[in-house]
Formats: C-alpha cells, structure tokens, sequence
C-alpha cells in the first residue's frame, strides 16, 4: 500500500434532502489511492445518496468536494468519469435492448471508428475472463436476456474496463447482492488485487463478512451521518452490527428445536424439475445453487401453475410472489408505498363495490410498522425509497396477502443485515401459522431458515437434504458436479 | 398560493385552462356575440369525441404499444347496422341500440383475439381489422340513407336551459368511468399492467382479462357513439367516424394521460375535447384557411402537449 495518503476524492460537510428525508447530513470523507473502503450502514441510512454524489449523478444541497487537492464547482457525472470515478449502481444502468458489447461502447466513447463493434467486444470479454472465469455471456448477448445475476457481472466488468481515462476509484454499491457464493468470490478477490496495485475502491455490501475481509478501512453510515469509521482490523462483527444501531442480538437460528413438518403436514406445492419437489403446510423450503440455474424458473412454473388442473405442478391454495428482480418484477413506479403494498390485496379494500382508500392506508401503515419501511408517509411515490425499504414493501405486499404460499425470489438483495433479522422472524411466524414459504437464496447463511433445501444445478434439481444436514461446503459440491 | 399550487400539479389543468383561453379568444374576436351559443355547440360536439376519447384513454392506459385504431370504422359500421335495423321506426329503438353494442362487443372480441392469440401488436391489429369492419359497413351499406327514429333525434339534439341534454347524460357517464379507473380492481389492474405487465402479473392481476375488457369497452364506447351521432346527424356516413381517429388519441394526450400507460385523467379528456372542438370554430372565426388551420391545429396541440407533459417527462 502506498505510504503518502495520496487522496483521490475529499468531502467535506456534504448534505443533501429529499423533501422531508435527511439523506445526508454533512458527511466527511476522503478516499484515498490504494485503499478499499467499506461502507455499511442500515437501508437509508444515506449510503447510496453519498455514492450519487461522489459519481456526480446526484449534486450535494451544502459542502465541499475535492478532486485530489483542488476544489470542484460543478461536478457532474462526467467530471467525475473524466477524472477516473466509476460506480456501478444498485439499480443496475445497463440497456436492455442492446448487446453487452453495444453497452460497453455506450461506456466508452473512444470505441468509435470501423471496427468499434469488434473491440468492444474484445475489451469486454477479455474483462469478464479476467475477473469472472467461466462467466457464461457472450458479448453479443442481448442484455434483457440476461438474468439479473449475469446483468450485475457485465455492468461489474463494464465498470472496470478502460480505454483513455485512466481508472482511480470504483464504487461497487452492493455488488454481490444478486451473485452467488461463487462469483462473489471471484470478484472480491479481483477488487483486493486491484487495489493492492494502487486503485481505489469503495465497497458497499449487507453482507458484513465480506467487507471485514477484504476492506482495509470501514466506515458505518446511520441516518445520514458517519457514525463510526477505522481500520477494517479493529472492527468484529459484532463491533460493527453495534455500530449500525442494532441491538445485538446473537443469530438465534437453529436454538430452537425444529419442528419436522416434513411428512406430518399436507403437501401443498409438488413440482418437477429433473427431481421432485414438494413443500409442506407451514415448511421453509429452500432453493439453492449457484444463481440462474433454474431457481427462479421453477418459482414461476409454480405461479402459473396455480388455480391450473392440467399442469404437472400441483398448488394448493393462493399464491404470492416477492420479486428479487424489484424494477423489473416488482414495484409500480408512478404508485405510492401503500398503493403498491395494497396491490396484492385489493379484493379485501372493496366496501359498496369500490376499493377503500382508508383501506389501503390502513393496510399501509400497518405494514410500516410491522416491517419499518424508512419514510415518513406511506403515501409518498415508491421510489422515495432507498432499494431496500423498496424490498421490504414488496414482502409486506406478500405478507399482507390472503397467500398461503409465498415464493421468493431471492429477495433479500439490498436488505440491511437488521432488517433480514427481522424478516426472518416474521417468516419463521407466519410459517407457524401454516404459511408455506418457497425461498430461492444465493447466500447460504440464509438458507439456514430453511426447513429443507434443494439444490439446483442446469435448471435441474440434484440434491436435497434437511436443515440438520447442510453445510456450505454440501450445497458447493452439488453446484458444481454430481457427487458419486 | 396552495391551492393554485395544488391545481397547477393537477394534468387535467392544462386542457381547462387552454379550452377557456380559446374561447376568449373567440369572444374577444367576435365582440361576446354569440360565445354562448358557441359552448352550446362545443358540449354536443365534445361529447362525442369524449365518449370515444375515453375507451381509447383506458386502451392508452394499459401500456406502450395499446392503441385502438379501430374506433373510426366501428362508429361507422354501429351507426349503419343501427339506422338499417330500425328503420326510422321509434318501437325499434331498444332493438337498434342493442344491435349498435353487438357491433361494439364484437369488434371488442376480434380485436383482442387478434393481439391475444395471433400475438399481433395492438396497433397492426386494431388497424387490420379496421378494414375488415369498414368493408362490413359498406357491404350492409344500404341502411345509410336511412332517417334516424324521431326519438333518437330529439334526444340526441335536446337542450335543457341551453345545455345539450346528452352533455349532461355523458357528466354523470364520465363520473362513473372516473370511480371505476380509480377505485375498482379493473381501473387499478389497467393502471398497474400499463407501468409494469410483468409486475403487475406477479402481483396477481388478471392481466389477460384486464386487457379484453379495456379493448371490449373501447369498441363498446365507439359503437355508442355511432349509434348517438347516427341520431345527431340525421342518419350515418361511413366516414362520420374518420375525424375520431386522430381526434381520440389528441383528447387523451392532451387531457393528460401518459402515453407511457399507467397513468390516467378522466378530466382532462373532457377539457380537452371541448378545447379541439373550439380551437376549430376559434380559427374558422378569424377566417383562416384550411391549410393555416391545420398547421395551427398542429402546432397548438404540440405546444399544449409540452406544457401539460413537462412534468411527466422529469418523473
């Protein structure tokens, strides 16, 4: 690491609101060459709004940023890549109707000329070799066909390949959140590499191991401000879940005795991929595997399926579904937070033949409560909120349902680590009430909720075992190749 | 302040306003003679491009791509089967009005098996079968020098205390249709299909009954407004429908529905149906020609659409 604190960006006293929320309230902060960053901080607590600002697509209402030494009036999205600053965004930037390759090109305004086409693709793809080996995308790939997990390697790759500007800090806002255990690797270990050769980084993840094991420095966000900032090495977990504002309560998963449900309670989903599949009243079902090997597949089989007697998948009862994929599967951007909490549950609003909007509010404000979705009015637009009070709307939208099976999506991706305590508390009730819960996860500390797991490989089940028998190590090796 | 704040963020606005400019402009132009008489005219006129404007305002509604271009050749077709069936006969009137929503429900039927099953987009759909519902029009043509019932005309052209009696029939119409698009599971579920359909079948609407319905009513809707302008005219044309088409988009666009779907406005489609029935009379007034109409037509209704949708274009 370089021993002259040589600073790329400096912020001082930065603040920025959003009507009535205090995104940021006078934040300080330097990055400097050679040094990964890592942010936590709760949903809201002001993280992405900083990264907005320091990539220039969000401009701070007071304080000052620095550019190395001098002062920067103006900055602007393309200051700040004229200056080697690149973020790749929890809401993922890519164009859908254009080709992995195409959107490189629309990145770099130097693949111009005959022949752009050709090395765009040669830049792209020798990027994604570089930090993701057997990757799986072609550069002619169009970007809509992609699934989320592959659309956030490519906008990954993207972000660190270079043309003219030379590359000095990348933002990675939540990058692993729809990779699996695999790919997240891949790209941690490609970061630390990087910024061991004197790039800087900021990395921004729910899952605190990660940024205790490859930050050098971490900086804990609360309502707006930094509440606590050092060296990665002083910080435990449980210093940092502290730091954050959570009560520390030891994860109290697998204390009390499991209740096997399996063969004791009617079987209300049964379905087929390559292996049967079927989940009891009131189990946690959980879908494992390496990410877009059929999970999410089979998830909407099941959907269709429902209230259907010719198809080969069988559902008892009413279903709902919580979108991991939130933009493209889940929010009505022009609705309010009620509204799209309500949408699921309209048939019940509707007193004298039209929906009740004391109703809906109702219904909204009590899920605010029970889940504590960030805001100060449910009736404010959806997109007010940051991307994980987005996903808890969309649960309390399931939750708040007439379903009795819920599918998941994968849907804890940018969820702070207080409020998946609190999710899972509210699964493993409503699951005891006779609650079914089908639960596609990429992060295997997850699928210890999970009564029982399945684990997909090419859009193919290969393996299931209890709760009592997974292990890490059990759901990689089925991922990868048939065990003997 | 807040009130006028509250008033300018309302869509619907922009076309009162514009409609209230136009007509002092007339006003103004003429001396105050004979404005009165001039919104007399404008609610009969506006009424039917409103019915029509409000199908194609649920159609619009559901999402990018949904358009019903079939509206001009169903009035047609409702409005000749309708005079044809009764003949000029009162006792007939129940049976010719029936007839004219069986021409609306059928063209609702056929145009959504063509988007459904043929997976034809709306817009090449809704305008292929145009031609087949024109060339049916004309093939029954022979009603059309058919004199409307005595009734059908009265009531289509009454007034009470100056204001056209169907005007007033169309509000309480017009305040139901504002319940059903924001307080019903069917308003909601076309809202919420035209911002996401993906999303909005995960969230478990009934995306492909949402769709038949919406293409039903706009069908439904212009055969209505065939059968009352068969009445109003003195009998029908085939081409009494023509200046709906383009006439039917301008008033929901202009009245402040999204033409990205998922966002609409009852309100404006009135306002905006009497504004381009009084922009015409307000440029006949001035005696412009018929090419200065129309570039003037053009360009006003571009520059409301500006105004009105600036604030749709930031969110």
């Amino acid at each position: 690491m370089n021993a002259d604190r040589l600073e790329i960006v400096t912020l001082q006293g930065v603040a920025r609101r959003f009507g009535a929320v205090r995104a940021l309230d006078g934040v300080d902060l330097s990055v400097l060459r050679g040094q990964c960053l890592g942010l936590v901080g709760h949903n809201g607590a002001g993280k992405s709004t900083l990264m907005n600002v320091l990539a220039g697509t969000l401009n701070a209402d007071r304080g000052v940023l620095r550019i190395g030494d001098a002062e920067v009036q103006g900055f602007s999205a393309a200051v700040a890549k004229a200056n080697g600053i690149r973020c790749v965004f929890q809401e993922l930037s890519l164009c859908p109707n254009l080709t992995v390759a195409e959107n490189t090109r629309i990145f770099h305004a130097a693949l111009s000329g005959r022949g752009w086409r050709g090395r765009a693709k040669a830049l792209i793809r020798a990027k994604l070799d570089e930090i993701f080996p057997g990757h799986g995308i072609d550069p002619g790939d169009m970007v809509g066909d992609l699934s989320i997990g592959k659309r956030q390697i490519v906008e990954i790759a993207c972000a660190f390949t270079q043309t003219e500007t030379p590359l000095r800090l990348v933002i990675l806002d939540e990058p692993t959140s729809s990779l699996d255990a695999v790919t997240s690797k891949q790209l941690l270990e490609f970061v630390r590499k990087e910024v061991d050769g004197g790039l800087a980084c900021i990395l921004i993840s729910h899952v605190l191991g990660e940024v205790l094991d490859y930050a050098d420095e971490i900086v804990v966000m609360k309502d707006g401000l930094i509440v606590a900032q050092d060296d990665a090495a002083t910080f435990t977990r449980a210093r940092l879940v502290e730091a954050m504002g959570n009560v520390a309560k030891a994860a109290d998963k697998d204390v009390e005795a499991r209740r096997v449900i399996r063969g004791n309670a009617p079987v209300v989903v049964q379905a087929n991929a390559g292996a049967a599949l079927t989940a009891h009243q009131g189990e946690i079902v959980g879908l494992a595997g390496l990410a877009g090997h059929g999970q999410t597949k089979l998830l909407l089989d099941i959907f269709e399926a429902t209230g259907s007697k010719r198809l080969a998948t069988r559902v008892e009862g009413p279903v709902a579904f919580v979108a991991g994929d939130r933009q493209t599967d889940g929010v009505f951007h022009r609705w309010s937070i009620s509204a799209n909490v309500g949408v699921r549950s309209l048939r019940r609003m509707v007193r004298r033949g039209v929906i009740d909007p004391v109703a809906e509010a109702v219904m909204g404000d009590e899920w605010q409560r029970k889940i504590n979705i960030k805001t100060p009015d449910m009736g404010s637009n959806i997109l007010s909120l940051s991307g994980g009070n987005q996903q808890k709307a969309l649960f309390a939208r399931a939750l708040a349902s007439d379903a009795q099976i819920i599918l998941m999506d994968d849907p804890m991706r940018g969820v702070d680590f207080g409020t998946k305590l609190e999710v899972y508390e509210i699964i493993r009730q409503e699951a005891a009430r006779g609650r079914t819960f089908l639960w596609y996860s990429t992060e295997t500390e997850e699928l210890h909720n999970c009564d029982h797991i399945y684990v997909f490989r090419d859009g193919a089940i290969v393996a299931d075992m209890s709760n009592a028998e997974l292990t890490e190590e059990k759901i990689l090796s089925h991922s990868f190749q048939e065990t003997a | 302040m807040t009130a006028f704040k509250t008033l300018s963020e309302k869509p619907w606005i922009w076309s009162f306003l514009g409609m209230i400019a136009i007509w002092a402009a007339t006003a103004i132009y003429t001396g105050g003679k004979g404005s009165a008489d001039v919104i007399t005219a404008a609610l009969s006129f506006a009424t039917f491009t409103a019915i029509v404007g409000v199908g194609q305002m649920f159609v619009i509604a559901t999402g990018p791509g949904n358009v019903d271009l079939s509206i001009p050749s169903t009035i047609a077709l409702s409005g000749a089967v309708a005079m044809k069936v009764m003949d000029g006969s009162n006792a007939m009137l129940p049976v010719g009005a029936a007839a004219s929503l069986g021409c609306g429900l059928a063209v609702g039927v056929l145009n959504y098996l063509l988007i459904r099953v043929l997976r034809i987009p709306p817009i090449i759909a809704t305008l292929s079968s145009s031609f087949l519902i024109l060339s049916t029009a004309i093939a029954y043509g022979r009603g059309l020098k058919i004199k409307p019932p005595p009734l059908l005309a009265e009531f289509t052209t009454a007034q009470v205390w100056g204001l056209p009696v169907l005007a007033l029939f169309f509000a309480v119409f017009a305040f139901g249709m504002s319940v059903v698009l924001n307080r019903t599971i069917y308003g909601r579920s076309v809202l919420a299909i035209g911002q996401n359909m993906r999303a909005a079948r995960l969230a478990g609407i009934k995306v492909e009954r949402t769709r038949f319905l919406t293409y039903a009513l706009s069908a439904v809707l212009a055969a209505t407004c065939g059968f009352l302008l068969a009445g109003f005219s003195g009998g029908a044309s085939l081409n009494m429908g023509q200046e709906y088409l383009l006439g039917s988009i301008a008033v929901v666009v202009i009245g402040g529905t999204s033409v990205a779907g998922g966002k609409a406005n009852l309100p404006g489609i009135l306002g905006a149906s009497m504004f381009m029935f009084l922009l015409v009379t307000m440029l006949n007034t001035f005696g412009a020609s018929a090419g200065v109409r129309l570039v003037m037509t053009g360009l006003i209704i571009v520059a409301v659409i500006t105004i009105a949708g600036g604030e749709d274009a930031q969110s």
